[in-house]
């Protein structure tokens, strides 16, 4: 799995000693460069390329720029990348090669505790919402903060007041507020997406990688979800990086679109400048008149080689 | 929403236990059980301080294994429990399967169900160690004793699992079955047997596995096999053949274990 | 499902005939198998002491009942042995096993050689049985319950070390990349990402493994290891059968009880 082996020496041998220290006073080789002038892109992907150690090639060359406060969506069949390509960013899959640039932090360079610093800075939302399913909806939101207390406040549940105070305000703002110690397992899918869209805005994210958010959601709770993230990331100014199949959704709500077929951009507009022929390029022939319902996954001379990770 | 959102409202993780006392009664009642129990434990730092020398001569012998000096009775032993676990595997199976069938509450009247459940339940307490005393005792030392014991256990264990395969088996297709005007016993065999038959010989492989590793213990209590040579072994401080006696039981049991795991993933 | 043209007639049969023949032969060679080793073990029999069993048995069971009540109460302090050393030995057996079960598991293990040396020690401690154990630790500890509780936890490590890294190998990878996701460090993913789910079956595993550790204490005392079994092993060699089945009597109820305990834990579990 993606998920990196964590490192157990490091749980044996110095959580005893380590765990007392809060992320903060670590040393780390960077200090944070969040004065972002506003010529300098949020996002920078140069040249990224993953191939998977089966040999499947998932992405191949990718350059993307993402700027301050831009909802992008990346559209493209299954298996086109789109997955791995939001993974390669927050390095829950290792590139092969590239740089990814975050506020003029090269992420690609970082060694894990710096890795897990800038983490912090990126906030990830998940198809099947990744919940804790025995925790309750407030652990699952607090959990959010971990990367900025030490393991035992974690582990005690004693996070800072304000820390608390902001996820109840979170809560009241997905419309999750009378339910904070209702247990994630007890959930609808719509309302354990809105506790991953909280916990993701706990970690006080300056971008967002939501993917595949309205997968396994109806259409009208899929909407909702879709223009709560838009509307919060509206609020902060955060940058949206959102992989999603549905593309009437994904011109609806973002203000630029990718296409990726076989690991490579072969879209980069405006939603309004979504063709025919554009679509054509990215999911291959298909009669797209009657009604662009969110079939293009099913078109199965197309479901590419498949080294995307299906999450 | 009837809550508003004030700051500083406190927040802190559900109980695990709601009532307070049961809680606390729970917690402290643990630990002074535990404090109990650590202050019963009789610790002679005396005697460990004289046995650590012979932990060391134990542990030497344990890394030098033996296998030759003893070569002839290693292998009848061997060969004793081996002989044990077919002959007791083969002969429980045969008994658990009436058992089983009549501990399965869709099959049969309850008399026969509440027989065979105490017959599994008697099987099932008492360690297979007690039993081979007990068999022992009335049938000697020896081989044919600990083959007693063992067809006891593998009785309690493949009924138990078995009775609880065939009440969790299809109902439909039982039903399709006795729908054909079929006797008891043809349902027996046409709806029920097709359906729990892999995993009886899954079981009976299981129990084979277990048979021989108790084929191991028992033999401390003179019920035959390897555990009488072994417990010779350790009693004349022969640690050098205990530990080539240890290493040969793990290899055997491990080996049994890998064919056996491997015959029930196929039968699956 | 073959079917055979005989004449006219088809005849159908379950098998074909060299399926038929293969598993004839199949029976009869574990028949024979049976049969081979029932007589290796007759001729290790002294027959005459079988011939004599009848009378033992019931001579046994004459003599065994009723139980001898008055016994009981010099059955008070092993039978709190036993149980202490049920008890400490399981949560000692858990205690080594959790960790040993993380560096077990595929997917925490830290390194793949960690991990064969963790897989061996919870192999090495399943396949030798806790009397085995009791046996050399009452050399080298002397008799008592010390030396029980240590066998009872030693090969208790092996039976939950396996179940535990089993679960884990199990658990839902999602949840885990999202907390990893946040920043969290390595033991924040252990304890948010993994301990949530696995910690019911770690629950029901040691719980379960107790009520069988019930068990295997009253037996430790038969090599000098503490508990109930040296009041056992005392009576029998003095054939005293009013207080065998006394403590028998006794074993049956704890026991009992602590399946009932057991399985009733585990039910709120789930």
């Amino acid at each position: 799995m993606g998920s990196p082996n964590l490192g157990l020496p490091i749980v044996f041998v110095s959580v005893l000693l380590a765990g007392f220290v809060p992320n903060e006073f670590r040393p780390t080789a960077f200090g944070y460069a969040l004065a972002v002038t506003p010529l300098c892109p949020m996002l920078r992907i140069q040249s990224l390329t993953k191939r998977y150690p089966t040999g499947d090639i998932a992405l191949q060359s990718v350059n993307l720029d993402v700027p301050d406060g831009q909802v992008m969506a990346l559209i493209g069949p299954s298996g086109a990348g789109k997955s791995t390509l939001i993974r390669c960013i927050n390095r829950l899959v290792e590139p092969t090669s590239g740089q990814i640039y975050l506020n003029e932090l090269e992420l690609t360079r970082l060694g894990s505790a710096q890795l897990r610093r800038a983490r912090r800075r990126m906030a990830m939302i998940f198809q099947e919402y990744a919940l804790v399913e025995r925790l309750t909806v407030m652990e699952n939101v607090l959990s959010g903060q971990l990367g900025y207390v030490n393991f035992w406040q974690s582990w005690f549940r004693k996070f800072p007041q304000g820390t608390v105070d902001e996820a109840f305000r979170l809560l009241e703002r997905v419309g999750l507020g009378q339910f904070p110690d209702k247990r994630a397992d007890a959930l609808s899918g719509g309302q354990r997406q809105r506790v991953g869209i909280a916990r993701a805005l706990l970690q006080n994210p300056n971008i967002l990688l939501v993917d595949e958010p309205t997968a396994s959601l109806d259409p009208k709770t899929a909407r909702q979800i879709m223009r709560l993230i838009c509307e919060l990331a509206q609020e902060r100014g955060l940058s949206v990086i959102v992989n999603i199949h549905d593309v009437p959704l994904a011109q609806q709500f973002s203000q630029r679109i990718v296409g990726l077929q076989a690991g490579e951009i072969v879209y980069d507009g405006p939603p309004s400048g979504l063709t025919e022929r554009a679509l054509t390029q990215i999911y291959g022939e298909e009669d797209w008149n009657p009604e662009r319902e969110s079939e293009a996954d099913e078109s199965p001379a197309l479901a590419g080689t498949a080294g995307e990770r299906q999450s | 929403m009837t809550q508003t959102t004030l700051p500083g409202r406190q927040w802190s993780p559900p109980n695990l236990i709601e009532n307070p006392w049961i809680r606390w009664g729970l917690l402290i009642g643990g630990i002074i059980y535990l404090v109990l129990a650590l202050l019963s434990v009789d610790v002679n730092p005396g005697r460990i301080a004289r046995g650590m020398e012979r932990g060391g001569q134990i542990l030497v012998g344990f890394v030098q294994p033996d296998f030759f000096s003893r070569r002839d009775n290693i292998i009848s032993g061997l060969i004793e429990s081996l002989v044990m676990t077919v002959v007791a595997t083969a002969i429980g199976v045969v008994i658990s399967v009436p058992i089983g069938i009549g501990g399965a509450r869709n099959l049969v009247p309850l008399p026969v169900y509440l027989v065979c459940r105490l017959v599994i339940a008697l099987s099932r307490t008492f360690q297979e160690v007690i039993i081979a005393i007990l068999f022992v005792v009335m049938l000697g030392f020896g081989p044919l004793a600990g083959v007693m014991t063992l067809v006891f256990g593998s009785v309690g264990f493949v009924s138990k699992l078995l009775a609880e395969n065939i009440e969790e088996i299809d109902a439909a297709q039982v039903e399709a079955i006795r729908a054909t005007g079929a006797s008891w016993m043809q349902m027996l065999t046409y709806g029920v047997l097709p359906q729990v038959l892999p995993r009886l010989v899954g079981l009976s492989l299981y129990r084979f596995d277990i048979n021989l590793r108790e084929s191991a213990v028992i033999g401390i209590v003179g019920a035959g096999g390897i555990g009488a040579t072994l417990n010779t072994s350790i009693q004349r401080y022969e640690y050098n053949t205990a530990s080539a006696i240890l290493l040969l039981i793990i290899a055997l049991v491990m080996a049994t274990e890998l064919v056996s795991s491997a015959v029930r993933q196929r039968l699956q | 499902m073959p079917v055979l043209e005989k004449g006219s007639e088809k005849v159908w049969q379950k098998r074909d005939r060299t399926q038929a023949l293969l598993s004839w032969l199949g029976w009869l060679v574990g028949a024979a198998v049976v049969l081979f080793c029932w007589q290796i073990i007759a001729d290790n029999t002294n027959w005459s002491f079988v011939a004599d069993a009848p009378e033992q048995a019931s001579h046994m069971i004459a003599r065994g009942i009723p139980p001898n009540w008055g016994y009981l109460n010099t059955l008070w302090q092993p039978l709190w042995d036993t149980l202490n050393i049920a008890t400490l030995g399981t949560l000692l057996g858990v205690a080594v096993a959790i960790p040993t079960a993380f560096l077990a598991a595929r997917n925490t293990t830290p390194h793949p050689i960690v991990r064969y040396i963790a897989l061996l020690v919870i192999v090495g401690s399943r396949s030798v049985n806790s009397l085995i154990w009791a046996l050399l630790l009452v050399v080298v500890l002397g008799p008592g319950v010390l030396a029980g509780i240590l066998a009872i936890g030693l090969r208790s490590i092996g039976f939950t070390g396996k179940l535990f890294y089993e679960a884990i190998e199990e658990i839902d990878p999602n949840p885990v990349e999202a907390v990893a996701a946040t920043g969290a460090s390595a033991a924040q993913v252990l304890s948010y990402g993994f301990w949530p789910q696995v910690m019911p079956s770690i629950f029901g595993v040691s719980v379960y493994r107790w009520d069988i550790n019930i068990r295997e204490s009253t037996v430790v005392g038969l090599v000098g290891a503490g508990g109930i079994g040296i009041q056992l092993q005392a009576s029998i060699n003095i054939l005293r059968w009013s207080q065998v089945s006394m403590i028998l009597l006794v074993v049956f109820l704890t026991v009992f009880v602590s399946e009932w305990i057991s399985a009733s834990v585990r039910r709120l579990l789930i």
